[in-house]
This record gives structure tokens, sequence and C-alpha cells, in this order.
């Protein structure tokens, strides 16, 4: 499955479009990282817990737009934009949606 | 005698610990943000020869063999003297001096991490680099409290069809 952010795949030529493809993720923090994030909020720096669980919930979120995508008969997803919402306290929508395509 | 010892005891908790948080803030603060800065600078010479351009079409002599999309993110947080600081400068407007360079950091931090992503899996460029900066509310129940802020950096990366492809 290839992917990219521009509106080609680099190389390759588009020779069919399938039409908007979107995964997403909604995830909540859990107390511990809460508690942990709160103690570095004194001192400042990087939230380690925080990073690693918008990496993976993106990542998640990627992996269900290429499902979703391979489902329709598409080998590239093209354009792909990330979007990141907050829903409700603590929780976190992570979206991700693109172009399923056709290269050869 | 001992009611004035209490009151003495009392104004220290109410005051001090505020205070003494401050200050540990305020050098564990800078210090952690010496070390990264440091950090930064050398990754980013080491890493000064890898093209990353934010051109939305590739270059022409690039001839790709192969691409994929990267990332890099990183969640940083203020802290307590700073947000006191910016607390402060809200009241009278301006520049607040010290939220730049936390977000320049964390930024930099983020264009590294997708770069040296791209070069562990053997890509040899990345182009139109896109930067997103989004706040992570706290569960404090209110919502306005900030938790962190991620920067999230990406682009597609490529691997050269030959060495030579690329132009000095």
């Amino acid at each position: 499955m290839e992917i990219s952010n521009t509106e080609s795949i680099p190389g390759r030529t588009i020779v069919q479009f399938y039409g908007v493809v979107t995964g997403n993720t909604v995830r909540a923090k859990h107390i511990g990282r809460d508690i942990m994030a709160g103690l570095k909020n004194i001192v400042g720096g990087e939230l380690v817990g925080y990073t690693e669980l918008l990496q993976d919930s993106r990542k998640e979120a990627t992996d269900r737009m290429l499902e979703q995508a391979r489902s329709m008969g598409a080998n590239a997803v093209v354009n792909v934009r990330f979007a990141t919402s907050s829903i409700a306290q603590g929780a976190a929508e992570l979206f991700a949606y693109g172009t399923a395509v056709r290269v050869e | 005698m001992e009611t004035g010892f209490l009151q003495s005891l009392e104004l220290i908790l109410n005051y001090g610990m505020p205070l003494i948080l401050l200050m540990v803030a305020y050098f564990i603060g800078t210090w952690i943000e010496r070390r990264h800065f440091r950090s930064i600078r050398e990754r980013e010479s080491e890493n000064a020869g890898f093209p990353v351009v934010s051109f939305d079409t590739m270059p022409d002599d690039w001839g790709a063999s192969s691409s994929t999309l990267v990332s890099g993110s990183v969640v940083v947080s203020l802290d307590y003297f700073k947000r006191v600081i910016a607390g402060l400068r809200s009241l009278v407007g301006g520049r607040i001096k010290t939220y730049e360079p936390l977000l320049d950091r964390a930024r930099r931090e983020s264009m590294l991490r997708m770069i040296e992503s791209a070069r562990r899996d053997g890509y040899d460029a990345i182009f139109n680099v896109r930067l997103e900066t989004s706040r992570l509310a706290n569960s404090r129940g209110d919502g306005k409290g900030t938790a962190g802020v991620e920067m999230l950096a990406f682009g597609t990366a490529v691997k050269f069809a030959s060495r030579f492809a690329r132009t000095p």
C-alpha cells in the first residue's frame, strides 16, 4: 500500500480514483499518564506518555484508512491529511483522510 | 509565642510553597530547555545534508523510485514558572517571551523526529512537509487548562532511483 500527502505518488501515474477514505480513533488518556503529566507540568518539557499515545492513535487511524482503501480495491492513498479534535474531557479524536487511488 | 510560631508556619505554607515551586520550576525548566536546545542543534547539524522541502510537488531532478508518508511528533508542556509569567503578561498584553522557545524547540524536535525516521528507513529526501499544532486540554473539567501542546510534522519521503540524481 503506497501512501503520501501529495497529490500523486512520486514516479507513478494514477489510473483510477476510488474516492475519499477515512479512518478515526477516539482515545482517552489514562489516569496514570495524567498524574505523570501533572507532575511534568511543574518543570515543563516533553510529555512522553502523551507523545506515544498520540503516535499510536494516529497510526491506528491511518491503518483504518488504509484498510478501507484496500477493501475498495485501491493500492494507494494520496493527499493524506490529519485532524485532531477534542470531543470530551480527556478524550480526543484522531482522524486521517485521503483519496484512494490505483497507481501504476 | 506559640501562636506566633503557628502563624509564621502558616505564612510559610501559604506563600512559601508556591515560591519554592516557582524556583524549582524555573531552575529545572531552564536546565531542561538548555539541554534540549543543545541536542536539537547537534542533531540539526548532523542532518544538515538531508534535503527537506515544503514544496507540494517533487523537484524534477529527484527521480524517485519509492515513497512513503513519514511523520514525527512531540507533546510538550509549559512549566509552572512560564505559566505564571504568561499569566502576568496577559494582564498587560504583549509578547510572551517565555512561550516562544518552548514552541520553537517542540517544532524543531518534531521535524528532527520525522527526518530521523525517514533516514532510519533508508529514504533520501522529504518533500511537501507540513507542520501542525494542536492543544491538548487537561481533564480538570472546565476544558480550559492546557495539558500540553502537540507539534506534528509530516511529509512524503522518497528514495532516489540513482544516488547521483540529487543536485548538490
